[in-house]
């Protein structure tokens, strides 16, 4: 079993949900598809979708909500 | 009191902007600072630095707690709230001053009553200000609100009263949409702003934004005439102007006396923006918002008034009276500001943060850069796209507009996108310099003017 990293295309806050009063677009443990969103980067006030861009079993994130992230930094893992 | 020191509890250029004003005073400063904003300018330039906390505004400079116990650990003698952030918090505000400090702005009371959207349309309504026509005051049912829409006509906008800055509006073309958005604003504005209170004005569909600069120091009030704020994109400044060029005599006077009048009527502490929208049609003006804090756009009104508002707004917390009589206010030539953000004009104003590998700044007479860049500087990608502010004078507007073309051009940042371009193609665009726009101007102008602009460069390329 490999494991498949998810990167932050930008720089900024990571962000688990669309709006703090709404689920997450992932759980813990998550299948996801490659078109299918896994959190926001809020750079300079401006909110941009992180698709997954890989398809996966089991996601595992690796940042918390609402922290910083720099560019290329691992944000979740999945199992190919 | 005098001041004798202070703490700059914001970040970017207008702290820098503080630090200079305060120098001038001789005032020691004090410097706050995220985890992420170290190596910021004013970091440098300040005579002192603390570290208030990680990234995250909510952390560090939104955090009440942390910015006062900063001041009261410096023992400093007043805390500057510059603009955003916590510039207009009354809670922040009256934390300041229980902890035997000035806050450099209003009183919390002050803040408080302005800030209300609804109580400031009720107290601009009493100094005799027009305001937009719409609901006397809150609106707690549907009812109430089909009512004046009723009266005012569509369409119309629905408001929150705890917003502000094009924050937490949505706009009801007829009575189905009022109906549809009416409790979902509720709800939003209830989630957004801790409070659901609604308020409806209708939408003046050809309007410029003008809005006049006032000083207050509790006895006396003057205004430092107006700006011309119509060029936005998603309800954000772009480019300011002062004087309003096209703005008649009469109509200045009145709009000007206006904001005197308001400020009269709540005894105005400090600098603050009256707002307002202009019907050029109707020679009509009516009142949107009082912005009790020091503006983004403040150096146009400096720069043809020779007040420097921010060292005022700083001997009028220390307890000065006015040092300018309304009569001493003479407004001469024309100034424009354009707000240079880390935005890439070219990919839908996407927001660039990065480092700036080479900066050079145009120099020469009626040309001032605001700025809180360097070279080597990282701008975080945490905070506001804008990194600095280009102001120029000069004896006429067409004067200005050619020496703002020059000053563009010898302007240059280099190592991230900027809006330059933008500016630039204002700046030779015919209907800016006709001054014929209006607050929906820029965003048409940007998908067609624009658009085709960058598309005939990216195929020449």
């Amino acid at each position: 079993m490999s494991k498949i990293e998810i990167r932050s295309p930008l720089p900024g806050t990571f962000y688990r949900a669309s709006s703090p009063d709404v689920p997450p677009f992932k759980a813990d443990g998550d299948a996801v598809a490659s078109g299918d969103a896994i959190g926001l980067i809020e750079v300079m006030k401006t909110f941009q979708e992180v698709p997954a861009g890989v398809e996966g079993r089991n996601i595992t994130f690796l940042v918390d909500n609402e922290e910083p992230v720099m560019a290329g930094q691992v944000i979740a893992e999945v199992e190919a | 009191m005098t001041i004798r020191s202070i703490l700059v509890a914001n970040r970017g250029e207008i702290a820098v902007r503080i630090i200079r004003a305060a120098r001038a005073l001789g005032i020691h400063t004090v410097q706050v600072h995220s985890a992420a904003d170290a190596d910021m300018l004013a970091v440098k330039l300040a005579d002192a630095a603390v570290d208030i906390g990680s990234p995250a505004p909510k952390k560090s400079y939104l955090n009440i707690a942390a910015v006062v116990d900063a001041a009261k650990a410096a023992g400093v003698d007043a805390v500057h709230p510059g603009y955003g952030f916590l510039s207009e918090n009354a809670d922040f505000a009256d934390a300041v001053e229980a902890a035997g400090m000035v806050f450099i702005g209003p009183k919390g009371d002050a803040i408080r009553l302005l800030g209300d959207k609804v109580a400031a349309r009720e107290v601009a309504a009493k100094a005799g200000v027009p305001t937009v026509p719409g609901s006397a005051g809150r609106l707690s049912t549907i009812e109430e609100a089909r009512a004046v829409a009723e009266r005012t006509g569509f369409p119309i906008m629905i408001k929150a009263a705890a917003g502000g800055g094009g924050r937490g509006i949505r706009i009801a073309a007829d009575l189905a949409d009022l109906e549809r958005h009416f409790p979902q604003a509720s709800a939003e504005a209830l989630a957004a702003f801790g409070d659901g209170g609604l308020y409806l004005e209708k939408v003046i569909t050809r309007a410029r934004h003008v809005e006049v600069q006032i000083l207050g120091d509790g006895q006396d009030f003057i205004h430092c005439f107006e700006r011309e704020c119509s060029l936005q994109r998603r309800r954000q400044k772009v480019w300011e102007e002062a004087p309003s060029f096209l703005l008649p005599a009469d109509v200045r006077a009145r709009l000007c006396e206006s904001a005197v009048a308001l400020a009269r009527a709540v005894g105005y502490r400090g600098a603050g923006t009256v707002e307002y929208l202009y019907d050029e049609a109707t020679r009509e003006f009516y009142f949107i918002e009082v912005n009790t804090r020091i503006q983004v756009e403040h150096p146009v009104t400096e720069m043809i008034t020779g007040i420097d508002l921010v060292e005022e707004m700083i001997r009028i917390a220390g307890g000065a009276p006015l040092s300018i009589r309304q009569a001493d206010v003479a407004a001469e030539g024309h100034a424009i500001e354009c707000r240079i953000n880390a935005e890439d004009p070219a990919r839908g104003f996407m927001p660039a943060p990065g480092t700036i590998t080479r900066l050079v700044v145009p120099e020469g007479e009626g040309i001032r850069f605001d700025t809180m860049l360097y070279e080597g500087y990282t701008i975080p990608p945490f905070y506001d796209s804008l990194v600095g502010k280009l102001v120029v004078w000069a004896e006429t507007r067409e004067a200005c507009l050619a020496r703002l073309k020059g000053a563009l051009e010898g302007l240059a940042i280099e190592g991230i996108p900027t809006t330059i371009p933008l500016h630039l193609a204002l700046a030779a665009d015919d209907s800016v310099r006709r001054g014929a726009f209006d607050t929906r101007f820029l965003e048409h102008w940007l998908e067609t003017e624009f658009a085709a602009r960058a598309g005939a460069t990216a195929e020449v390329a």
